[in-house]
């Protein structure tokens, strides 16, 4: 029998922890894992954070990769343009084709750009994104004290960088359709407070409001904004969201609606069937977790590609060895989707789902809103998500009580 | 046997993410600051320091023989 040949399809978080996942599980074959990007899996968190007011190297954000998939072989620097489920292959855009016995779709999400008219969507003319190394590079080289910089867009990534900023002497403006940072997760009161603290540090928001044109020719030197403000901008950055990286596996009679839909063994969902010997993790799965009984959900937190990466390898592995896959594939598996942001020197640490929270059931739990607290995200008499700013040994007590009721209740019968 | 565990503390931000994936090796003290309970814990908790170094945000936790 020759050996099983595993090939990941994208070299970020979820590609290194499913591969290492592989090899823990016991499975002997090849793994390949191929990424578009020039660099072996490193650390994104940063990008937004403490890697902009410093040099940004690779080995700094590079993950340890653990001993036992040390004869993993990387293809950095190319790129899978489709697959072939049916004949279990992938072609690369060199046209070459590599067969598969089991397939791991890891290939995280792009920035969103902003599609009005202007120069072009480059860093080189002052329209920078931030998702990899290289824009961090560019944009902590336009980050120069004095500078203008105009954030479009108000979620965490951009209130981290609009932060970064201010602390290195930019001046900082930050325009977004929401009325409030962060209102979308965090929910108005929260937001506002947040609101509040950034301009305290010298933020200037332009709430509630879009973006009709950026002015320059080859370089952004303003943005005009649909209230009829001019902005004066040296560079933007465009933290507007992101789109799935999920164009190679169209055609596949996937649904590819939002990221890609899978089982709760993170098999991705084909006419109402799960595909055996495909796993999909990280940012573009899709899965459902009973711990919050709801439908799927495709969550873009730091640990769902470790946890994801976990489930989909002991899945895979057990496919591939043709031994108690069936009865591992039905257990129903769960997670806690947890996420932290620095800003200034708020530490926000969450655990839950927030965005499954009634409007009206956000509550403080503990402490103040003004200074450190943590906050209680209800749904009916489920606790969906606790968020503290500071105050982290009292959010993280709260931890294991974030899930529905029935799932929480049928753990500890268990 | 036993094996080394070694927390850079330059790096370590006090995230705690590491105690609920080994908290016989790792605790919070009431300040919220890092306390590494075992520097050589026995192999048995061998898997559950290795979750605690993946689960690291900022890979702060390494594991030497
Ligand atoms: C700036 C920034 C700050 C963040 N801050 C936080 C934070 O504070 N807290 C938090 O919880 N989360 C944060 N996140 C989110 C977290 O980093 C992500 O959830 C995580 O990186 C997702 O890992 P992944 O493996 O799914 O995808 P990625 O890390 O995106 O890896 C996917 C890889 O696949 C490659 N790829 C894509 N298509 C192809 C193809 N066709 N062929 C080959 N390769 C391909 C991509 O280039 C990429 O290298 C942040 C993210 C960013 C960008
Ligand atoms: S998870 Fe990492 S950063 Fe957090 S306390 Fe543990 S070692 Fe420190």
């Amino acid at each position: 029998m020759t050996a099983q040949r595993v090939v990941v399809v994208g070299a970020g978080l979820g590609g290194l922890r499913s591969a290492e996942g592989l090899r823990a599980k016991g499975f002997e074959g090849e793994i390949i894992v191929i990424g578009n990007e020039p660099w072996a899996p490193y650390n994104r968190p940063p990008l937004s954070k403490e890697a902009l007011t410093s040099e940004i190297q690779h080995e700094k954000l590079a993950f340890r990769i653990r001993g036992n998939a040390s004869d993993v072989v990387w293809r950095l620097g190319e790129s899978v343009e489709s697959a072939d489920l049916d004949s279990r292959t992938v072609t690369l855009s060199d046209g070459t084709s590599l067969s598969y016995d089991g397939l791991v779709a890891a290939t995280g999400v792009s920035a969103r750009r902003l599609p009005i008219s202007g120069p072009p969507a480059l860093a080189s003319g002052g329209r920078h994104v931030i998702r990899n190394l290289d824009d961090a590079i560019a944009l902590r080289a336009a980050l120069v004290p004095g500078a203008h910089i105009v954030v479009l867009g108000a979620g965490f990534i951009g209130c981290e960088v609009a932060a970064t900023a201010r602390l290195l002497g930019c001046t900082v403006h930050c325009v977004a359709i929401d009325p409030h940072p962060m209102v979308r997760p965090l929910g108005y009161e929260l937001a506002i407070e947040l609101q509040h603290r950034h301009e305290a540090q010298g933020v200037v928001f332009h709430l509630g409001t879009g973006v009709t044109a950026f002015e320059g020719m080859g370089q952004v030197t303003g943005v005009l904004l649909s209230d009829g403000t001019h902005l004066r901008a040296d560079f933007v950055l465009e933290a507007l969201g992101s789109h799935c990286n999920v164009g190679w596996l169209e055609d596949q009679r996937l649904d590819l609606t939002d990221g890609v839909l899978t089982d709760n063994a993170l098999r991705p969902m084909r006419d109402g069937t799960a595909v055996d010997g495909v796993v999909v993790v990280g940012d573009i799965a899709r899965f459902p977790n009973p711990r919050f009984d709801e439908g799927a959900f495709r969550v873009e937190h730091w640990n769902v590609p470790t946890d994801t990466g976990r489930r989909a390898s002991a899945v895979l592995s057990a496919y591939l060895a043709g031994e108690s896959y069936d009865e591992l594939a039905q257990t129903q598996w769960s997670m806690l989707p947890s996420f932290w942001s620095d800003q200034y020197d708020i530490r926000m640490q969450s655990y839950g789902m927030t965005n499954l929270a009634d409007p009206d059931r956000i509550h403080l739990l503990e402490g103040d809103l003004h200074g450190e607290c943590v906050i209680g995200y209800h749904r009916g008499e489920d606790l969906v998500a606790v968020v503290g700013l500071g105050m982290l040994k009292v959010v993280n007590s709260y931890r294991d009580q974030v899930g529905s009721t029935s799932f929480l209740a049928s753990q500890t019968t268990a | 046997m036993t094996f080394k565990v070694i927390v850079d503390m330059n790096l370590c931000q006090d995230h705690g993410q590491c105690v609920f994936a080994a908290p016989e090796v790792f605790e919070l003290d009431d300040a919220g600051k890092l306390v590494v309970l075992l520097t050589e814990p026995d192999d048995s908790m061998r898997s559950s320091v290795e979750d605690a170094a993946d689960v690291c945000p900022v890979q702060a936790i390494s594991i030497q023989d």
